[in-house]
């Protein structure tokens, strides 16, 4: 049986170590291991999305990702989006609009959404449908989700200006 | 998940130690983002896996005056991050934009894709049109394999146990050539594709003449093909319908498509000449310099 190892990585700036098996994957190992159970698992294979994580500033699928390839990585979780008890836009949008129903689906939306908008802070209806197909809602018929992305984005650039 | 050994070297002459010493038993792992779920499937049942992501050679993503170097494991993104791939070999990055999503391709690597070797893979079609050749070392050297010969069935290819793909290497770009690849899905996007085609064109200086032209299919066959005759019928042709419709039909006719959930036979053959076509074209005006009206998916 292959041996637990030692994982040293950032979390949400915060430097965690962890024991993990070679076999567990990151999204295991946050919500197992370190207890971060805001990352959820829809399909463990890819395709849905509510598992993202950003992974050196890149969102990943986190049931894709071994845990021990994440030595080193910087992470961040939706745990680390809000400022203590204050939402930050793209979460107030995605309450506001009501862009969510049962909610499995949420954090990995805000994660993408949070990537998204680092890269491209006036996507167009369009850039945002291609940016957030990774991620599946079975609830909401995706309106509403898109809706709120497009007032978070505006929230930040009227902030920003 | 299988229990299993895990190994990240930073040494390239490691990492073939470690593979060839497991006797078939070690899989390489690049973004794993095609091993990570065939393991836990039970499709492959490794005992060690080797992270090449750490292997410098493996990383490497370098741009001169002959040519492209793309190393095995460079994630998609990278690559049709970099504006100067995407104009010059157009065709890869049309390929990177649509493996999966966003998060996919901030792990998936064209030589993750190669070597999974499925007949869809989406940038095999591109690898044997722009001329790619696969550097593969191994315990007994390094070896050079044309992209085209690559994949020998659907899931296997040339690697004997112990080697590993280290980069595809990629003539520098004619005068007047243009590139592109595209796919037909139900979706636009997260899709497999029905029946992809990849093309290459080489213009004459008035760029109404082809010089030469590659073409390569995807989900047709076995393995992704390159349809060489096909190419070749439009070498020395004018840029014209009647030049581009020969070409389809001698595509069509190195196709073996099965029917199967995501499409007949027939309507695979039919999408060739479609997507050949439009592929051709896009092509054509990437090598005029006109803007290409395409959205992935399209
Ligand atoms: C949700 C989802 C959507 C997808 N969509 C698409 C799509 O649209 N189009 C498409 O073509 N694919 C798609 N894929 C499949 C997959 O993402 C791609 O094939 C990807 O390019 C694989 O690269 P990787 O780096 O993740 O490879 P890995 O999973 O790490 O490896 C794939 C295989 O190649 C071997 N290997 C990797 N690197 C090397 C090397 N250097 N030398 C020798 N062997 C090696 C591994 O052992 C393994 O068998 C999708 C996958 C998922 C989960
Ligand atoms: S749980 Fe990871 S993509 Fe669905
Ligand atoms: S809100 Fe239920 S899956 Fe999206």
């Amino acid at each position: 049986m292959a041996k637990k190892r030692v994982v040293t990585t950032t979390i949400n700036g915060d430097t965690h170590e962890f024991l993990c098996k070679p076999q567990q994957t990151l999204l295991e190992a946050l919500r197992d291991v370190l207890g971060l159970t805001g990352t959820k698992e829809g399909c463990s294979n890819g395709n849905c999305g509510a598992c993202t994580v950003q992974m050196d500033g890149r969102p990943v699928d986190s049931c894709l990702v071994l845990a021990v390839e994440a030595e080193g990585a910087d992470l961040k979780t939706i745990e680390g989006v809000a400022c203590g008890n204050h939402l930050d836009e793209v979460q107030g949008a995605f309450l506001e609009g009501a862009a969510l129903q049962c909610g499995i689906c949420t954090p990995g939306f805000i994660m993408q959404t949070e990537s998204l908008l680092e890269e491209n802070a006036t996507p167009s209806e369009e850039e945002i449908r291609f940016y957030l197909s990774g991620n599946l809602c079975r609830c909401t018929g995706y309106d509403k989700i898109v809706k709120a992305v497009q007032c978070a984005a505006e929230q930040r650039q009227a902030a920003a200006t | 998940m299988r229990d299993f050994e895990y190994e990240a070297p930073t040494a390239l002459s490691t990492a073939i130690e470690l593979l060839a010493q497991q006797n078939g038993s070690a899989k390489p792992l690049a973004g794993g983002t095609d091993l990570i779920d065939h393991v836990r499937t039970g499709r492959l049942e490794p005992d060690l896996l080797v992270d090449v992501k750490k292997i410098d050679e493996l990383n490497v993503l370098d741009l001169g005056s002959d040519g492209l170097r793309l190393g095995a494991a460079v994630p998609c993104y990278k690559i049709y991050g970099t504006p100067e791939i995407s104009q010059q070999y157009a065709a890869l990055t049309d390929s990177c934009r649509i493996i999966g999503g966003i998060q996919i391709q901030s792990r998936a690597s064209v030589g993750g894709n190669l070597c999974n070797s499925g007949p869809a893979a989406d940038s095999i079609p591109s690898l044997i049109v722009l001329g790619g050749v696969c550097v593969i070392a191994g315990p007994n050297g390094t070896r050079e394999v044309a992209a085209e010969d690559f994949c020998t069935a659907p899931g296997k290819n040339v690697l004997e146990a112990g080697e590993l793909l280290v980069e595809i290497k990629f003539p520098a770009r004619a005068a007047n050539s243009g590139s592109h690849y595209r796919r037909f899905i139900p979706r636009n996007e997260m899709d497999i594709a029905v029946v992809s085609v990849g093309a290459s064109v080489v213009l004459d200086e008035s760029k109404e003449n082809f010089v030469s032209a590659r073409i390569a299919l995807g989900a047709v066959a076995a393995t992704p093909l390159f349809a060489q005759a096909a190419g070749d019928a439009l070498a020395g042709q004018p840029v014209n319908e009647e030049s581009i419709a020969k070409a389809a039909a001698a595509a069509k006719e190195i196709a073996t498509p099965i029917t199967d959930m995501r499409g007949t036979a027939e309507y695979r053959t039919h999408l060739i000449g479609v997507l050949i076509e439009r592929v051709i074209n896009a092509a054509v005006s990437q090598a005029r310099g006109e803007a290409i009206c395409y959205k992935p998916g399209h």
